[in-house]
């Protein structure tokens, strides 16, 4: 298949500060491509070169087989960009903000209609269509805007944060509606996203970014694989003794954290027996195949701040969401 | 064709937008008739008709039409700075049409926001004794037109550079002081002492007031033909520097 994206060490520099260093990857066709990374990450600056927003201080990129720096009107042709920040106009109604964008992309004007109804349809925003943009809530404008970049019909989409400050739910509902644009339509997407869960369920293909260089490329599969091992989780009722543990060769790493100690363990399955002889006694025990916060984890050193109320959670509800991670 | 399509786009937004903040409109009006109720009655009761060849409220009329459409057409630039803060200039920026179309569909947008105020006024004008005839009518629309496209071009420039409504709101102030206060709106030329006379004369906008006092009162220092030259070179050369802001625009 063809590529819709190739970057050649795109690199962007605001002053001192590096926010994009020589990025190179393809995107092929037709695939839903994630970039993965923490606030500052440098996604949104990226995106931003790709639709002739802001200049590459060096390197080069072809989106749609275009070069972002000579041909930036046939670039702007093919794609549709839906930002991380609200970009509709308030004092508009749905529909109309729509109209205005078609007529900013030359639509024709025969077909201006029917191509509103059936994204509109797409989105279910048909019942609120006549609503000024001010009384949405933040997840009707969000879809609205992803309407707005799908009315076009452009080859290739970029979403920044498409799920950003959402609630479960319509998140949920968000990422059918996107998965349904590649399945249907064929339209090459490329997603950015600060949250594990959204990058895995979503993405063909996941490219870790971080302080603007991309730390991995692969498949959701590959790179979980890449972590080494399962996830073992031990709660312990008093101050955990690791010494034992660290002696056994199958456990590639251990943490402690207050009363609950994580290894990274091979083959957990057939070594759980010896894992438990050697911890002595404990509460409780996990055992999981690595998520996608394990895998931020083993390439970037650091974990991704999810949101608040997980980063201030205590190590119970840390067990407890990845119980309900290992279910997926 | 998709040029022409995006630059209709432009100006339908502000238009709809225009239409839904009729209060914008309202108060954007009260500011000129408290000049000429409180500021014409006040000094005209002071003056002596014949310095100024007429009624003083009748005098300064034509000034107080070119007065209201340089604060609002200057402070229309302030909507691209909001265009800024929010993302839809990046929705805008992205689209595949070229920042020209972009410029003058603003511009026709704020063309449109001032001539509407300039009607009201012409309407209101007839309360104060001014009468039109269809021609006077024309040519003061033809007027008012070529004036407000110039300001408006430099509210655009000036919102094109700027990152902040404060910041707007400074530089927009220093501009339009000046360009009122040395053009005539409220004082003859006859009189004025040189140094004064030489800003005023360098200023477009004296042009402006001047060929509008013409064509409403019949009172006016230069030719007509002389005054729409000056103002027509006057709007051609601030949409060339708008444009090449525009251009140049950075997010
Ligand atoms: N216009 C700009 N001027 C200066 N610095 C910027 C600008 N845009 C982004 N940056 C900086 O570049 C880095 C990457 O930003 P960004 O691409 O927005 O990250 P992300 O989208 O991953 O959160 C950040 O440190 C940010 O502060
Ligand atoms: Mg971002």
């Amino acid at each position: 298949m063809a590529d819709a994206i190739e970057a050649k060490e795109l690199t962007k520099k605001f002053g001192n500060l590096t926010a994009v260093n020589k990025i190179s990857f393809k995107i092929r066709e037709g695939e839903i491509f994630g970039l993965l990374g923490p606030n500052g990450a440098g996604k949104t600056t990226t995106l931003s070169m790709f639709a002739t927003l802001v200049h590459p201080t060096s390197g080069e990129a072809y989106v749609g087989g275009h070069s972002i720096i000579h041909e930036q009107g046939a670039v702007r042709k093919s794609i549709g960009f839906v930002f991380q920040d609200p970009s509709s106009d308030d004092t508009l109604s749905g529909r109309e903000n729509l109209y205005l964008h078609a007529l900013l992309y030359g639509v024709n004007l025969t077909d201006i209609n029917s191509k509103i109804d059936s994204v509109l349809s797409l989105v279910d925003l048909k019942d609120k269509q006549r609503v000024l943009v001010k009384n949405y809530s933040g997840g009707m404008r969000r879809r609205l805007e992803l309407a707005r970049g799908l009315l076009h019909e452009p080859k290739i989409l970029f979403l920044d944060e498409p799920t950003l400050g959402l609630d479960p739910q319509t998140r949920e509902h968000m990422w059918e509606y996107i998965k349904e644009l590649s399945s249907k339509k064929g339209v090459t997407i490329i997603v950015t996203t600060h949250y594990m869960e959204e990058a895995e369920q979503l993405c063909d293909r996941i490219a870790i970014i971080d302080h603007g260089e991309i730390k991995v490329l692969d498949t959701p599969a590959n790179l979980r694989r890449n972590v080494g091992g399962d996830i073992v989780t031990l709660r312990f009722s008093g101050k955990p003794n690791v010494a034992k543990l660290k002696k056994l060769k199958f456990i590639r790493k251990t943490e402690i954290k207050g009363s609950t100690v994580r290894l990274t363990v091979y083959n957990s399955a057939v070594h759980l027996q010896d894992i438990l002889k050697a911890a002595g006694k404990v509460e409780a025990v996990e055992s999981r195949s690595p998520t996608m916060n394990d895998v931020f984890l083993h390439y970037t050193g650091k974990e991704i701040r999810e949101s608040g109320d997980e980063a201030e959670g205590g190590a119970m509800e840390r067990i407890m969401h990845y119980r309900a991670n290992s279910h997926r | 064709m998709s040029e022409a399509s995006g630059i209709y786009a432009l100006w339908y937004r502000e238009f709809k937008v225009f239409t839904r903040e009729r209060s914008r409109v309202v108060s954007s009006l009260i500011t000129p008739l408290m000049w000429l109720v409180i500021f014409g009655t006040g000094l005209g009761s002071i003056l002596n008709g014949a310095a100024v060849g007429g009624d003083y409220q009748t005098f300064i009329y034509p000034g107080i039409i070119a007065m209201t459409v340089l604060f609002s057409s200057l402070f229309f630039g302030v909507y691209i700075v909001w265009d800024k803060k929010i993302d839809f200039l990046k929705e805008v920026l992205v689209a595949p049409i070229s920042r020209t179309s972009i410029f003058f569909g603003k511009v026709l947008g704020g063309t449109t926001d001032g001539m509407i105020q300039v009607v009201i006024l012409m309407v209101l004008g007839t309360f104060f004794g001014i009468h039109y005839t269809i021609l006077s009518f024309m040519a003061t629309l033809v007027f008012a037109f070529i004036l407000i496209i110039g300001i408006v071009s430099i509210g655009l420039t000036i919102g094109s550079y700027m990152s902040s409504p404060e910041g707007f709101s400074l530089i927009g102030g220093f501009v339009i002081f000046p360009l009122f206060f040395l053009s005539g709106a409220l004082f003859p030329l006859k009189s004025l002492p040189a140094w004064l006379y030489t800003f005023v004369s360098i200023n477009p906008v004296t042009y402006a007031v001047d060929g509008l006092r013409g064509i409403i009162i019949g009172i006016h220092q230069f030719s007509i033909m002389y005054d729409l030259s000056i103002i027509l070179l006057f709007a051609f050369i601030m949409i060339v520097i708008g444009t090449y802001s525009f251009k140049r625009m950075k997010l």
